[in-house]
C-alpha cells in the first residue's frame, strides 16, 4: 500500500465511523448518469447560481446600499461633483477604483443573464420531452418556481446600482404595484417606505436579493436536485433502454470528471463574456432621477416580454363608482403572466387529465410522437416571442428603419393571431414527422442510387434502416384517448357532463397520432 | 391493442464500440498529452491574471482588431481568469472522453412504490400515533391548538406595519402652490414668457421654499413639469383648458399618467409627446389627450400665468393628482 | 483742463471729434457685434446673398417657392435664419433625397461656401438665428463636462437615448445619433430646434449651458470602451441578443462534444 493510500484509508475510516459514509458513498459513486448534451442545460443554471453566489459576496465587500445623497469624487470624470446615492457612488467605484471590480461586475451580471436563459432552454427540453410526467410533476413545479424566482432576483440585482435605466425599472413596477384595487397605495408605501423614491428601497431589495432569495434559492435547488438524483434522471429512447433502467456511466470517475469540468467551462465561458462585453455600463446612465429618462429603455431580457405585453395593452382604466381599475396595467402585468404561471405549473396535472395517464415515465417523448403537446408548447413560445419583440420595439425601429407604431400594431394583433397558426403549422408538422418515420421503417432509407430495372422502369435503391434505428422509431406508445362514457351502467347520464366532454375533446385532439409499423406492416411491404 | 399488433423488437443496447485510445496506446499518449497542455495553459493563464492584476496600469489602452480600443488591465485580467478556468473545464472532458472508460453500464429502476406490508405499517403506526394524541376523540384540545396556532402564524405580520406610513393624501398633492414661480431644471431660473420661442420646450420645477436650497427626488416625482410654447392659435382647448396656458405657452406634468417615466420627448413638427417607456402619445394641442399606447389619462395640465414681475406661475395647484393610477385616485 | 477749453474753438475741434466718434461707435458695434455677425465685408455679403439667391432658385425653390413662401410640401424659410440652413444644409439634410418623414443626415450637397451663401441669402429674407461663431463654440473653455451629462439626461436623453445614440419618436420618424456632428450643428440644432426637435431658448438653456452640452457629447464621443465592446450603448436588448447567440451558443456547443462518444 503506497503512503497516498495509506492517508486516504485514514481519512475514510475517520469519516466511517462517525458518519457510516461508506455504505451510501459505494451506492452513489457508481450511480448511472444518462449521457447527452441536451441534459446539461439544467446544469448551466445551476453552475451560473454559484457563480453568482460567488462574483455577488465579492460585490458585497464594497457596494453600499444605501440610497443616503453624496457627492461623487471618484475618477470616472463626466459624473465628477454630481450629486448621486451612496449605492450608485459605490457601484462607479467597483467598476472604477476596485481592481477586477468591474470585471467582476460583469461577471455577475453575464452570470444572470445566462442563469435565466438556461433555465428557460431548460425548462422548453423538459416540457418538450415529457420528463414532468410522474414520478417528476413536483419538481416541474420547483422549476417554474425557480424560474419566477430568479425573474425576480434579477430584476432586484440590476436595480440595486440605482442608476436611471433599473431606476425607470423600479417606478415602473411601484406603477404596477400601486395600480393594484383597494391596497395598491398602501403596498407600495409599504415597501418604499413612503411616497416614491424613498430612502428604504434600495436597503430593503438589498437584503431580499442577497438573503432571503438566495436561500430559498439554495433550498429548492437542493430539493431540486435531490428529487433528481433519487428518481433517477430520465433518459432518451433507444436500444436497450426501458422504462426499467437506466443506461450512462457511473459517476465516478466519468460524471465527476465531465460535470465538474463543464462547471470550470461555465465559469470561464462567462468570465470570458465579463472579460471582452461589456454590460450595463451603470456610468453612462447616470444616477437615477424620476425627472430624467432615456430612450430605449427596456428592462433586461428575462423581462422583456412583461414590457412588451405592458406597452401592447389598450388604454383601459374604467372608473367604476369613482374608484379607478387600471386594467391597462393589471391585465398585462399581474393577471396575464398569472395566468402563463399558473398554466405552466399545472401543466403536468393539465395533461394528466387529458390523457387519463397516471403510470410512471422514466423514457422521454420524441416531441413528435406528442404532436398536441409540442404544438401547445409552440404556441406558448409564439405567445412569448412577440410579446418579447414588443418590449424592444424602439430599438428595433431605431434599427430597421420601421415605425413603433405599426410594431405595436403588428403585436397587438399578431400575439392573439399567430400563436394559434404556431399551434396548428406544429401539429402538422409532427404528424408529417411521423409519417416521414412510418416510411423511413417500411421502406428504408433513400439512397439517391438509382437501378434500372430490367422491364425498363427507374427505381431508387432503398437501404433498409438498421434494426437500432428501427426500434428507436417505433418504440413509442400510441394510446387510444380516453374512453369517458356518457352513461353509466345503469343508463344515467353522468354528472360533470360538460367537463367530460371538454376533456373527450382535448383526449382525442392530443391523441391525434400517425400509426407506427408494425411487424405486420413490415411483412407486407416485403411482399412487394 | 399491442397483443393483436406485433411491434417491432427492441434489438439491445449496441455492442460497445473501443476508441482509438482503447486501442493504441500511442494514442492514449497522445490524448493524455493533450489534456496536459489544457491544464499547463490554465496555469498560464492564471499566471497572465495575476500580472494583469499588479502589473498593467489601470489607464492603459490597447487595440484589439474587431474589438476597438480595450482598457488592457480589464481585458487581460478577464481573458486570464476565463482561460485559467476554462482550460482546467476543457482539459477535465477530453481527460473523460478520450481516457476514462466509456463503456456503457445498465442500472435498475427501483419501483418507488412501498411494499403493501411497508404501507399497512405506515398506516398503523399514524392511526396508532392520532389515537394516542387523542386528537380525535378530544376535539376541545383539536380546536384550540388550531386558534393558537393560527394567531401566532397572524402575529409577525403586524410587525411589518411600521415599513411605511400610509398613503394619506400624499398620493394626490405636489409642492405647486397658486403663485409658484416655474424655475428652470437644473438650474433653478426664473422664466418670463418671452424668454421661450415659439417651438420651444422647457423642464421645469416648482420654485423652492425660501431657506431650502436642496430638492428631494420625492419633490422631483411629483413636481415636474414641462413647458412647451406653441402659437396660441394651435391650440385646440375649450375655454377653462384655454385660460390655463399663457400666450401660447403651456404646462404639463411631465409624469406619465400611465406608470410614472418622464414624459420630456416632444415632437416641434406634431406637437405630440411621447413617452419612451411605453409608447403612450399625447397631443399637446388637445390638452395631452392619449391618442396612442396603453396611457388612459391625458397629463394633468398646469394651470400658468404671469406675476407682478413678469415671470411665469401656475395659477394653482394641480387640478387632479399626477403620475400613475391608484385605487382611490379620484376620489 | 484749462488748456483743452482754451482751446476748443480751434479749427481740427470739429473733424477730430468726428473720427473720434466714427472710430467709437464702429468699435463698439465692431465688439458688441462680434458674436453674431459673419466676418463678411458688406460687399462679400452682398455678392453672398445673389450668389444664394441662385443656388436657391437653382436647388431648393421648387419645395420652398420661389420666394421662401413654402407651400404643402416644405415650410417658409422666412424667419428660420442663416444657423437652420447652415445645419440643414451643412449636415447634408437639405436637399431632401426622398419624400419621406424624415431629413437624414447624408454627404452635404453644397461646399461650404455655397452654404453660407445660401444661409446669408435666407437670413437676408427676415431675422432669424444666427450662425454661433468660433468664439461662442469655445467648449472646452467654457463648458462642463459633468454639468453636461446633468443636462444632456434631462434635456437630450429622452429622445437621443443616454449615450446620444439616437431613439424611437413616433411613426418612423427618429432622433439621430449625436456622435460624430461637428459643435456648431449641434448648436445650431438646438437653437432652430430643425424638424422634430423643439428649439431650446438660450434662456431656458443657457449659452453656457448648451457648451457644457457639446463638451459632454464630445467626451462621450471619445470615451474609449471601458468593460469591453459596447454592444451599441443602446442597452439590455443588445446584452440579451449576446447571451442568447454567442453565450448560450458556445455552452450548448460545448456540451454537445461535451456527450459526444470520442472516436
Amino acid at each position: 500500500m503506497s503512503a497516498r493510500e495509506r492517508i486516504a484509508g485514514n481519512v475514510a475510516n475517520y469519516v466511517d465511523e462517525r458518519t457510516g459514509a461508506a455504505a451510501w458513498m459505494k451506492k452513489n459513486l457508481q450511480k448511472v448518469f444518462p449521457d447527452h448534451w441536451s441534459f446539461m442545460l439544467g446544469e448551466i443554471a445551476l453552475y451560473s447560481f454559484v457563480i453568482l453566489l460567488l462574483s455577488g459576496t465579492f460585490l458585497t465587500f464594497w457596494f453600499d446600499p444605501s440610497m443616503r445623497e453624496v457627492v461623487y469624487e471618484g475618477s470616472y470624470e463626466p459624473l465628477k461633483g454630481l450629486e448621486m446615492s451612496a449605492a450608485y457612488a459605490s457601484a462607479l467605484d467597483i467598476s472604477f477604483e476596485v481592481r477586477g471590480g468591474l470585471l467582476m461586475r460583469q461577471i455577475h451580471h453575464w452570470s444572470a443573464l445566462i442563469f435565466m436563459a438556461a433555465i428557460v432552454v431548460h425548462l422548453l427540453r423538459v416540457f418538450f420531452t415529457g420528463a414532468f410526467r410522474k414520478p417528476r410533476e413536483f419538481n416541474w413545479i420547483l422549476g417554474i418556481g425557480l424560474l419566477t424566482l430568479g425573474i425576480v432576483e434579477g430584476f432586484l440585482g440590476y436595480s440595486l446600482p440605482d442608476d436611471l435605466l433599473s431606476g425607470t425599472g423600479i417606478r415602473i413596477a411601484e406603477a404596477i404595484l400601486q395600480a393594484i384595487p383597494l391596497v395598491g397605495s398602501y403596498l407600495s408605501y409599504f415597501l418604499f417606505g413612503g411616497v416614491f423614491p424613498g430612502e428604504a428601497f434600495i436597503p430593503r431589495i438589498y437584503t431580499i436579493h442577497i438573503l432571503l432569495l438566495p436561500g430559498i434559492f439554495l433550498a429548492l435547488i437542493t430539493v431540486h436536485l435531490m428529487l433528481v438524483w433519487y428518481q433517477k434522471h430520465t433518459q432518451y429512447p433507444g436500444p436497450g433502454r426501458t422504462e426499467k433502467n437506466v443506461v450512462g456511466y457511473p459517476l465516478m470517475p466519468i460524471y465527476m470528471a465531465k460535470a465538474g469540468g463543464f462547471f470550470f467551462i461555465v465559469f470561464g465561458v462567462t468570465a470570458l463574456l465579463g472579460a471582452v462585453a461589456s454590460i450595463n455600463p451603470i456610468w453612462l446612465y447616470g444616477p437615477y432621477t424620476p425627472g430624467q429618462i432615456s430612450a430605449g429603455s427596456q428592462p433586461d431580457w428575462y423581462m422583456g416580454w412583461l414590457d412588451g405585453l405592458v406597452r401592447m395593452a389598450p388604454p383601459i382604466e374604467p372608473v367604476i363608482f369613482g374608484y379607478t381599475l387600471s386594467l391597462n396595467i393589471l391585465i398585462p402585468g399581474l393577471i396575464i403572466p398569472g395566468i402563463l404561471f399558473t398554466g405552466m405549473a399545472l401543466y403536468p396535472f393539465i395533461e394528466q387529465w387529458i390523457t387519463g395517464d397516471k403510470r410512471e415515465h422514466h423514457l422521454l417523448d420524441r416531441p413528435r410522437n406528442a404532436p398536441n403537446r409540442t404544438a401547445l408548447g409552440a404556441m406558448a413560445l409564439t405567445f412569448m416571442m412577440i410579446a418579447l419583440i414588443n418590449g424592444g420595439n424602439d430599438i428595433i425601429a431605431t434599427n430597421f428603419d420601421l415605425s413603433i407604431n405599426q410594431i405595436m400594431w403588428f403585436s397587438r394583433i399578431g400575439i392573439i393571431v399567430l400563436p394559434p397558426i404556431a399551434f396548428v403549422v406544429t401539429k402538422r408538422l409532427c404528424l408529417s414527422l411521423q409519417r416521414a418515420d412510418r416510411e423511413l421503417v417500411l421502406h428504408g432509407r433513400e439512397t439517391g442510387r438509382l437501378v434500372m430495372m430490367p422491364s425498363g422502369e427507374f427505381v431508387e435503391v432503398h437501404e433498409p434502416i438498421s434494426p437500432e434505428k428501427a426500434w428507436l422509431l417505433t418504440q413509442h406508445e400510441q394510446s387510444a384517448p380516453l374512453e369517458l362514457e356518457e352513461n353509466d351502467a345503469r343508463g344515467v347520464r353522468r354528472p360533470g357532463l360538460l367537463k367530460s366532454k371538454l376533456r373527450k375533446r382535448f383526449a382525442v385532439a392530443h391523441a391525434e397520432q400517425v400509426a407506427k409499423p408494425t411487424v405486420a406492416d413490415l411483412k407486407e411491404i416485403e411482399h412487394h | 391493442m399491442s397483443n393483436e399488433i406485433e411491434t417491432i423488437k427492441d434489438p439491445g443496447v449496441p455492442a460497445h464500440k473501443l476508441r482509438q485510445t482503447d486501442i493504441d496506446p500511442k494514442a492514449a499518449d497522445r490524448a493524455e498529452r493533450q489534456v496536459a497542455i489544457l491544464f499547463l495553459l490554465s496555469a498560464l493563464s492564471t499566471v497572465l491574471f495575476i500580472y494583469s492584476y499588479f502589473f498593467i496600469s489601470t489607464e492603459t489602452f490597447i487595440f484589439i482588431p474587431l474589438m476597438g480600443d480595450q482598457n488592457a488591465h480589464q481585458l487581460f485580467l478577464g481573458l486570464g481568469l476565463a482561460f485559467s478556468l476554462l482550460f482546467i473545464g476543457l482539459g477535465a472532458v477530453h481527460w473523460a472522453k478520450t481516457l476514462m472508460p466509456d463503456t456503457e453500464v445498465i442500472a435498475q429502476r427501483h419501483e418507488f412504490r412501498s411494499p403493501d406490508s411497508d404501507r399497512d405499517d405506515f398506516v398503523k403506526t399514524a392511526k396508532e400515533g392520532a389515537a394516542a394524541a387523542g386528537l380525535g376523540r378530544r376535539s376541545l384540545i383539536k380546536r384550540s391548538l388550531g386558534l393558537a396556532v393560527g394567531l401566532v402564524g397572524v402575529s409577525p405580520i403586524f410587525l411589518l406595519r411600521d415599513l411605511g406610513p400610509t398613503p394619506g393624501e400624499e398620493l394626490k398633492t405636489t409642492s405647486w402652490k397658486a403663485g409658484s414661480r416655474l424655475v428652470t431644471d437644473p438650474g433653478d431660473r426664473p422664466i418670463r414668457p418671452e424668454d421661450l420661442e415659439v417651438g420651444s420646450v422647457a423642464q421645469t420645477l416648482p420654485e423652492m421654499a425660501p431657506g431650502k436650497d436642496h430638492r428631494s427626488l420625492n419633490d422631483i416625482a411629483k413636481d415636474a413639469v414641462l413647458l412647451i410654447r406653441l402659437r396660441p392659435e394651435e391650440f385646440n382647448l375649450d375655454a377653462e383648458r384655454l385660460s390655463w396656458t399663457y400666450q401660447g405657452i403651456i404646462a404639463f406634468s411631465k409624469i406619465c399618467s400611465h406608470m410614472g417615466c418622464a414624459v420630456a420627448l416632444y415632437e416641434q413638427g406634431t406637437k405630440h409627446l411621447l413617452c419612451p417607456c411605453h409608447q403612450s402619445t399625447f397631443d399637446v394641442t388637445r390638452a395631452a389627450k392619449v391618442i396612442f399606447g396603453p396611457a388612459a389619462r391625458p397629463l394633468p395640465q398646469l394651470a400658468i400665468t404671469v406675476d407682478d414681475e413678469g415671470y411665469l406661475v401656475a395659477q394653482a395647484p394641480f387640478n387632479e393628482p399626477v403620475g400613475p393610477s391608484f385605487w382611490g385616485r379620484s376620489k | 483742463m484749462k488748456r483743452l477749453s482754451r482751446h476748443r474753438r480751434h479749427r481740427a475741434v470739429a473733424p477730430l471729434l468726428l473720427i473720434f466718434a466714427l472710430l467709437g461707435i464702429g468699435t463698439t458695434f465692431q465688439v458688441a457685434g462680434a458674436a453674431t455677425t459673419s466676418p463678411m465685408t458688406a460687399e462679400e455679403r452682398t455678392a453672398a446673398i445673389a450668389e444664394g439667391k441662385e443656388i436657391f432658385l437653382r436647388g431648393c425653390s421648387s419645395c420652398h417657392g420661389l420666394n421662401a413662401e413654402g407651400g404643402s410640401i416644405a415650410p417658409s424659410l422666412i424667419g428660420v435664419g442663416a444657423a437652420s440652413v447652415d445645419f440643414q444644409v451643412a449636415t447634408g439634410r437639405m436637399p431632401m433625397a426622398d419624400m419621406s418623414q424624415q431629413a437624414m443626415r447624408k454627404d452635404p450637397v453644397y461646399n461650404d461656401e455655397e452654404v453660407a451663401a445660401l444661409a446669408a441669402y435666407v437670413a437676408s429674407l427676415a431675422p432669424g438665428p444666427e450662425i454661433p461663431s468660433e468664439d461662442m463654440l469655445n467648449y472646452e473653455r467654457d463648458g462642463e463636462t459633468a454639468e453636461g451629462g446633468e443636462l444632456f439626461r434631462t434635456n437630450c436623453a429622452m429622445c437621443h437615448n443616454f449615450a446620444g445614440q439616437g431613439g424611437a419618436l413616433t411613426q418612423g420618424k427618429y432622433a439621430p445619433s449625436v456622435m460624430g456632428v461637428e459643435p456648431v450643428h449641434i448648436y445650431e440644432a438646438m437653437i432652430t430646434g430643425p424638424q422634430s426637435m423643439p428649439v431650446f431658448s438660450d434662456k431656458t438653456l443657457t449659452p453656457k449651458e448648451k457648451l457644457s452640452i457639446i463638451k459632454w457629447i464630445k467626451a462621450a464621443e471619445k470615451e474609449p470602451q471601458l468593460g469591453g465592446v459596447a454592444l451599441g450603448r443602446v442597452g439590455p436588448v443588445t446584452e440579451g441578443l449576446l447571451v442568447w447567440t454567442l453565450g448560450l451558443g458556445l455552452l450548448i456547443g460545448i456540451a454537445v462534444w461535451l456527450a459526444a462518444k470520442a472516436k
